[in-house]
């Protein structure tokens, strides 16, 4: 991959959520953009437009964003990393090739930046309220991976290990960041990525087959034009590719796609856990109310209060193992969030009834105070 | 001598197009009379005219009848989404611009639901080759009214007949950019054979249109015979007329229908335009970077 690396940039830099996002998802080798324009994710375009003649890179604006995903997954499927970029209302259109990705295996970042809904909602706003569309929104039974950014140096990290988890698993992955991430601007370290790489067959080109898995669940890729003469469908399918049209094939099909995350969700999960071993109450949070409810938590500490915080990185597949761990040890779980509740419902399922949960939820014409979170800390 | 006997036997006994067909899958689901086998014939017919390095020849399909036909093309051959084929060819094809790259699909997939896609892949001049077999109506889901039934065929939801004025696809095609545009029936196999080859030597987007008869549903709900009389049909009522202004191309109920090679021109491709941005654009190279501490 080395000559991928040309134009690659190395050193510290001063850039927005939505700019490091670029260059992380340059430094990992994504070579095709596509996108249609949606406010507030657009700097990631801007930015990679710019540094498309570096990189040799594809860029397109596509008519909407349900064929904005499909020339993503097209594009991958040429051996190409491909990347998409969006805000709720584009989500919601590409949701149908989420599934379509998810069924083809076909490697892809899609990143989120999220504002105020539902429709059109507040644009210009921070939101999370796209969590559980992006968990659920495809029609069918699926996993899929959902990484959270709270900084611009963690919008450049994460959009790096988006792309090595969607080579790894062959799955789409979501990075669920939000306005305030997005428009943040910060000094962000750019060094060389570690990459993960895809897993290409090697055997002979008639005896492949598109979704004879290895050991590890995953089946090994081959990029159109090489001679293997592959057949892929959206529809229920053997492991030749080919479509078959009973219950056996669909459990046999769907059942794996579900294990090939669910198993490895240790493997996958990342959290961040700041003073939570003599914790009474936890806050849990995500995106931009992380870096609010961690300060929170710092203030609570100076008050002598045993709080602690627990950031979710890692959304989908849901850190549910050490969640329940952590009910079983504190009083309160706080969930700070910025919708109604979503997360939170996770939290109160994951938490079995061990701990108290309470919802601190802030609409989008705000993010966290942290006093919010602090009150709320006081008061249980 | 004797092995060598049977091996031309066996070799002669093959069909011509078996290379290029998944025999695997082999009975196919089309019904008796349908059109679309033919469209294929056609369309393996002009790849072995083209000699083209197989390879690199991709086919995308999205859903219905015609859907079905990536699945049965032995090349790397995707069956994606109702109506996306052409955004998911439109990636690939920027993917990797060395592949000759087929969207195969049906009327009521490109031109109905992808509608939007087709417009635009045509705008932008995306190099590929569009075939689009229309048979007047949603044949997979049951024989359901569609963006090209007549006035005033009957389908399964237009009981009374259909009020709906129909798409012209030939002047969709033109209108939107199309630098090749070409439509023949299921019965003008060989002058459809060409046009798909003369599609694949135009760089650009190439639209082929075959009508093509719906005997299960269609032909039988409007009480049109089968599979063969409307290739009667296409036979007597089918007027080669080439360069024909696209604007006189609608399809009336059982009256004539235009046939030829109605738009053939040169646009620069999609490709062809980025290459130029990007090799003119502006780069922000290492030293350039304003924003480095």
């Amino acid at each position: 991959m080395k000559e991928n690396q040309k134009g690659v940039l190395e050193g510290k830099y001063k850039l927005s959520g939505n700019q490091a996002c670029a260059e992380g998802a340059i430094s990992a080798g994504c070579r095709f953009l596509g996108y249609h324009p949606i406010t507030p994710s657009f700097e990631i375009v801007e930015r990679y437009a710019q540094r498309c003649g570096d990189v040799d890179g594809v860029l397109i604006q596509m008519e909407d964003e349900i064929s904005v995903l499909a020339a993503v997954l097209g594009a991958s499927w040429t051996g190409r990393k491909a990347i998409t970029v969006t805000s709720g209302p584009g989500l919601s259109l590409m949701l149908e090739h989420v599934g379509l990705g998810v069924m083809l295996e076909t490697p892809c970042v899609i990143v989120d930046v999220q504002r105020g809904g539902p429709s059109e909602g507040l644009p210009n706003s921070p939101g999370s309220g796209d969590v559980m569309q992006a968990r659920w929104g495809s029609h069918g039974d699926y996993e899929l991976i959902a990484l959270s950014p709270n900084s611009p140096q963690d919008m450049f990290d994460l959009t790096i290990e988006a792309f090595n988890f969607s080579e790894k698993y062959r799955t789409p992955v979501l990075i669920m960041a939000d306005e305030a991430v997005g428009h943040m601007t910060d000094e962000v370290v750019i060094s060389p990525p570690e990459l993960v790489e895809r897993k290409y067959y090697r055997g002979p080109k008639e005896k492949y087959l598109p979704y004879k898995w290895d050991k590890d669940l995953i089946p090994p890729m081959v990029d159109i034009g090489q001679g293997y003469k592959f057949h892929v469908t959206g529809l229920t399918h053997d492991e030749r590719g080919y479509p078959v049209m009973d219950e056996y094939c669909q459990e046999w099909n769907v059942h794996r796609l579900i294990d090939k995350i669910r198993l490895y969700s240790d493997e996958i999960v990342r959290i961040e856990e700041e003073e939570t071993e003599d914790a009474d109450v936890v806050v849990v949070s995500y995106g931009i109310s992380s870096q609010d409810a961690q300060n929170a938590v710092k203030r609570a500490r100076e008050d002598g209060i045993k709080a602690g915080s627990l950031r979710l990185v890692t959304i989908w597949p849901f850190p549910e193992k050490q969640v329940t761990e952590l009910a079983r040890k504190v009083k309160t779980l706080i969930v700070a969030e910025m919708n109604y509740g979503q997360i939170f419902y996770e939290v109160e399922r994951c938490s079995r009834g061990s701990a108290n949960t309470v919802l601190i939820s802030r609409q989008p014409s705000q993010v966290h105070h942290h006093e919010d979170i602090l009150e709320a800390i006081k008061k249980v | 001598m004797e092995a060598s006997k049977t091996l031309t036997i066996e070799k002669e006994q093959r069909h011509p197009m078996d290379e290029l067909l998944r025999m695997d899958r082999i009975p196919h689901i089309w019904c008796p009379g349908c059109g679309i086998g033919a469209a294929v014939s056609a369309f393996a017919a002009a790849l072995e005219k083209l000699e083209f390095d197989l390879d690199k020849v991709c086919v995308v399909s999205g859903i219905g009848c015609t859907g079905r036909v990536a699945g049965y093309i032995k090349l790397d051959s995707f069956h994606t989404t109702h109506g996306r084929a052409i955004p998911f060819a439109t990636g690939i094809k920027l993917g990797n611009p060395d592949l000759k790259v087929v969207v195969f699909s049906g009327d009521g997939d490109l031109v109905s639901i992808g509608g939007n896609h087709f417009i635009h892949a045509a705008r932008r001049n995306i190099d590929m080759v569009v075939i689009c077999v229309n048979n007047f109506i949603y044949a997979m889901t049951g024989g359901q009214v569609a963006p090209t039934t007549p006035i005033p065929a009957y389908t399964t939801t237009s009981p009374f007949g259909n009020f709906e004025p129909p798409s012209n696809i030939p002047r969709l095609a033109e209108a939107a950019g199309a630098v090749y545009v070409a439509r023949w029936t299921a019965l003008h196999l060989r002058r459809l054979t060409e046009s798909i080859v003369e599609a694949f030597q135009r760089p650009g987007f190439s639209v082929v249109e075959v009508i093509s008869p719906c005997s299960m549903y269609y032909s039988r709900i409007n009480k049109l015979g089968e599979g063969i009389d409307m290739l009667r049909f296409y036979h007597d009522n089918a007027i080669i007329r080439h360069g024909e202004p696209t604007e006189n191309l609608d399809i009336d109920y059982q009256k004539q229908i235009i046939i030829g090679r109605f738009v053939d021109r040169e646009r620069p491709t999609f490709m062809d335009s980025y290459r130029k941005w990007l090799s003119g654009a502006e780069s922000i190279s290492k030293e350039k970077v304003d924003e480095k501490n």
